[in-house]
């Protein structure tokens, strides 16, 4: 079983890392991180601060743009190009398929975020010359990034198991939006009463709680961010993207490919 | 052994906007291949071939029915393992090689690494693709990538390989060699049912073909028997209700598609069939003589009416 989802997650990752979209991203992410010392030039006094807001956001908004856009063509274009027949025909089962196919796109999207963070350190050390404790913090904020890459192929996965990929897209961007949303949902839900209340309350169980998931700009500013913070969110990712999984898996195996 | 034994499969789709209309994919359809057999699936566009192929390979769920390759359910992984499919107009990850490709599928099939190692080569050279296996599948033709699917096929040496119009889109060269291929897989004893509308591949490779229409099954035949012009064996069609165990006594290729059941008698055992489906208060469809040429086989099969009136 793990030889065969290693196999499709390898052959998705090895498709991704041929695709030329796919370097023109990485290729502008490190672009912009790369400018970025420039624009601290003109703001005295916030180098480091604008730095590592620009580039983290740089690293957040193409990563997501990957895991959807990338997300949501895993299965589609396996079965508008008719190319999951022949795996699909063979001893794979379709759980399997799924889960390949999830984690080759997270093992892609981890190179990337390493590679975007490479230059980001890079940058960071052409500016400020010396590397500081305070800059290790940085690394947390870019690993709730790579979580939230991980909540958001998840959910790319799941819709587009059963809708096309253009609603696919429009879902996920939408739940994305949400997610980056999420805490005012919950003050919200936490304010309403009666029916829009308890509609409330479940919107934000169900929307991710990336807002939870973005510290850029308290690390930006120095704030230590606690370690139950790091194992909340570890565990909180986990969670949910067992359940797009599971429920992707659930979706997929029942349908019929035309 | 039979190899395959499908079991009154049906398959309807629903279609629409609100999904609320049905459409007949494939009505109830009973088959049986034999281990061993080159079976031809014919059929013109839209008869169901590919729906039935599809069923067979887990692509799709039946609405009903059920089916068995290698006396074992179709679904069963283990079953998987044991055939092989080549999907009509294949069409490969256009990013990788076919050594890649070969590579992943045969992954996918539990072979060993050496295994792979030792097979890909041998097998790009028995397809005709020896030299090409670095080439990027994006720059291939249409006829090179037929023989590589037929390839990815028959890379985990499957007893049952099931071919979805396997000569569509070739030239007469790429047929040829494909014909060829079929009957070199049919020489190791293995089973091969296809699907084609191109009666003259049908008519050259294969034991027997039934005919599709419409998601009907309207007949099976054996085809040395019809190109031979010997017509001294007939068709007997009857309402399926009755007379199945007395009518196999007198032709073992008996089968039941609906309501409607068939057999093959010869004729001197005629008389004797009709007076058994008599005797059984089996009502009588058609009594027909088998012979001819496939072509002819074919169109009058298609000429039938969609429904035989009770």
């Amino acid at each position: 079983m793990t030889t065969r989802i290693r196999a499709i997650a390898f052959n998705t990752f090895r498709e991704a890392v041929r695709d030329r979209v796919l370097y023109n991203l990485v290729f502008f992410a490190l672009l912009l991180v790369a400018t970025a010392p420039l624009l601290g030039e003109i703001s005295i006094g916030v180098q480091r601060v604008l730095l590592i807001n620009l580039s983290l956001s740089a690293i957040s908004i193409f990563g997501i743009v990957i895991s959807i856009f990338v997300g949501i063509s895993l299965v589609s274009k396996e079965i508008e190009r008719r190319t999951l027949y022949p795996v699909l025909s063979r001893p794979v089962g379709r759980g399997e398929f799924i889960l390949g196919k999830y984690c080759g796109l997270a093992g892609t999207l981890l190179v990337n975020t390493m590679a975007m963070t490479t230059g980001f350190y890079v940058a960071l050390l052409l500016m400020t010359r010396s590397f500081t404790r305070a800059d290790a913090n940085i690394l947390i904020a870019i690993y709730f990034l790579f979580l939230q890459f991980i909540v958001i192929i998840g959910l790319a996965l799941l819709f587009s198991s059963f809708s096309s990929p253009l609603l696919s897209a429009l879902f996920a961007l939408s739940m994305f939006v949400a997610g980056s949303f999420a805490a005012d949902l919950r003050g919200f839900a936490a304010m309403s009463h009666g029916p829009e209340g308890l509609l409330a309350r479940a919107a934000s169980y169900v929307v991710p709680n990336l807002a939870s998931l973005n510290v850029i700009t308290r690390v930006s500013h120095d704030q230590f961010i606690p370690a139950a913070l790091v194992g909340y969110n570890t565990l909180y990712t986990l969670l949910y993207a067992t359940a797009t999984i599971t429920a992707a898996v659930l979706i997929f195996s029942r349908r019929d490919l035309k | 052994m039979l190899a395959v034994e499908i079991l009154g499969l049906e398959k309807t789709y629903a279609i629409g906007f609100w999904k609320k209309k049905r459409k007949d994919g494939l009505k109830s359809l009973h088959l049986e291949i034999q281990q061993g057999e080159v079976f031809g699936f014919l059929g013109p566009n839209g008869a169901g071939k590919t729906t039935t192929l599809k069923l067979l390979m887990g692509l799709i769920s039946p609405t009903a029915g059920t089916a068995r390759i290698l006396n074992q359910p179709w679904h069963d992984p283990a079953v998987r393992a044991r055939i092989g499919f080549l999907p009509e107009q294949p069409y490969f990850y256009d990013h990788l090689t076919p050594i890649e490709l070969l590579d992943y599928y045969g992954t996918l099939s539990g072979i060993s690494a050496p295994d792979r190692r030792l097979r890909i080569p041998k097998l790009l050279e028995r397809v005709g693709l020896a030299g090409q296996g670095g080439t990027q599948l994006r720059k291939f033709s249409k006829g090179m990538l037929q023989r590589v699917g037929i390839a990815q096929a028959v890379l985990h040496e499957p007893e049952v390989v099931f071919l979805d119009e396997p000569m569509s889109g070739l030239d007469p060269v790429g047929r040829r060699e494909v014909r060829n291929f079929i009957q070199s897989l049919n020489r190791e004893g293995k089973t091969v049912f296809f699907s084609t509308h191109i009666l003259g591949d049908a008519e050259a490779l294969c034991h027997r073909v039934a005919v599709l229409n419409k998601g009907e099954l309207r007949g099976i035949s054996v085809v040395a028997d019809l190109t031979s012009q010997n017509r001294s064996r007939f068709e007997v069609v009857w309402q399926a209700t009755a007379a199945i165990p007395a009518m196999r006594a007198f032709g073992n290729e008996t089968h039941v598609a609906g309501e409607v059941a068939r057999t093959i008698v010869r004729e001197s055992q005629l008389q004797a069939a009709l007076e058994a489906l008599k005797s059984q208060s089996a009502q009588l469809i058609s009594v027909n003589p088998v012979g001819g040429s496939l072509e002819e086989y074919f169109l009058q099969k298609l000429g039938e009416p969609d429904k035989v009136p009770r």
